[in-house]
């Protein structure tokens, strides 16, 4: 078995505030990533998926298809946007990078069979460094 | 405990499997496809498990791991065409799945025993690519 990463990037904005919470509780929560107009990274997705390797390709993962599927789902739709404004989900849920893995395996997972049709191969993880030091890692099989 | 070291080496390769036609191939592999070849500067990560010997307080001496990773994997690969230079690409496309398996199979039979067994290798064909194979 084998697991093939990508790795891709896109820039976005966010700010983390929740209503749940009275704004001085937001303040001392989130700190400075509260900020009314928000912020930006520059975040790094890796995209793992595995499987066996394919008879006629000797492949596990064709990258071309994964970067379609990856494009199509999560860069076109999020890079240079902000993702509070932007992207439905994060109207109603904090644009956290835990809650920002979520979505984006949800996404994958969502559309995964309009670009591998078969039973292999499947998602297993995304990970996401939102800066090059904080790094928050989803397995496909914690997402409905 | 797994401790890895690091190790690059430059190759080419074409991506083709010669059952099928050209359109076929330039359709399976893209740009991989390409009949004379390309390159990559791959990096390999090679882990190894086991429990660190109670006299060195070691797994396995480190310049031990990078003389074998030279003999094994750095001094047949680099600066060749692995499909030309290197078997088993001859008959089996050095995809990085199957770079990667093929590099398992040479360092697993001297990383075996000692209480440490090989645990991943990682093949990075670029910074946006990598493999990685556990065993069969």
């Amino acid at each position: 078995m084998f697991r093939v990463t990508r790795r891709y990037q896109f820039a976005a904005s966010h700010r983390l505030h929740t209503p749940l919470l009275s704004e001085e509780e937001n303040q001392r929560v989130y700190g400075k990533c509260c900020q009314p107009y928000g912020h930006g990274h520059n975040y790094v997705v890796e995209v793992s998926a595995r499987g066996p390797l394919d008879a006629v390709s000797g492949r596990a993962v064709d990258p071309r298809l994964l970067d379609c599927l990856v494009d199509r789902h999560v860069l076109r739709p999020f890079d240079h946007s902000n993702l509070n404004a932007q992207v439905d989900s994060f109207r109603r849920v904090v644009p956290t990078s835990e809650n920002l893995g979520v979505e984006i395996c949800r996404r994958l997972k969502a559309n995964w069979s309009t670009v591998f049709a078969g039973d292999w191969p499947r998602l297993e993880k995304v990970r996401i460094e939102e800066t090059p030091r904080n790094i928050f890692e989803v397995k496909a099989d914690e997402i409905e | 405990m797994v401790i890895t070291r690091k190790v690059e080496f430059s190759a080419s390769h074409i991506c083709r499997n010669p059952d099928l036609s050209d359109e076929d191939n330039r359709r399976l592999f893209g740009p991989a496809a390409n009949p004379h070849g390309h390159g990559h500067n791959y990096v390999l990560e090679v882990s190894v498990e086991g429990r660190p010997d109670p006299v060195t307080g070691m797994i396995l001496d480190l310049k031990e791991l990078k003389d074998l990773l030279d003999r094994e994997v750095v001094h047949p690969y680099d600066h060749r065409f692995l499909n030309y230079e290197v078997p088993p690409f001859d008959r089996v496309i050095p995809t990085a799945e199957n770079v990667a398996r093929d590099i398992w199979r040479r360092l697993e039979p001297h990383l075996s025993g000692g209480g440490r067994h090989l645990r991943l290798v990682r093949l990075y064909e670029t910074p946006d690519l990598y493999v990685d194979y556990l065993g069969e």
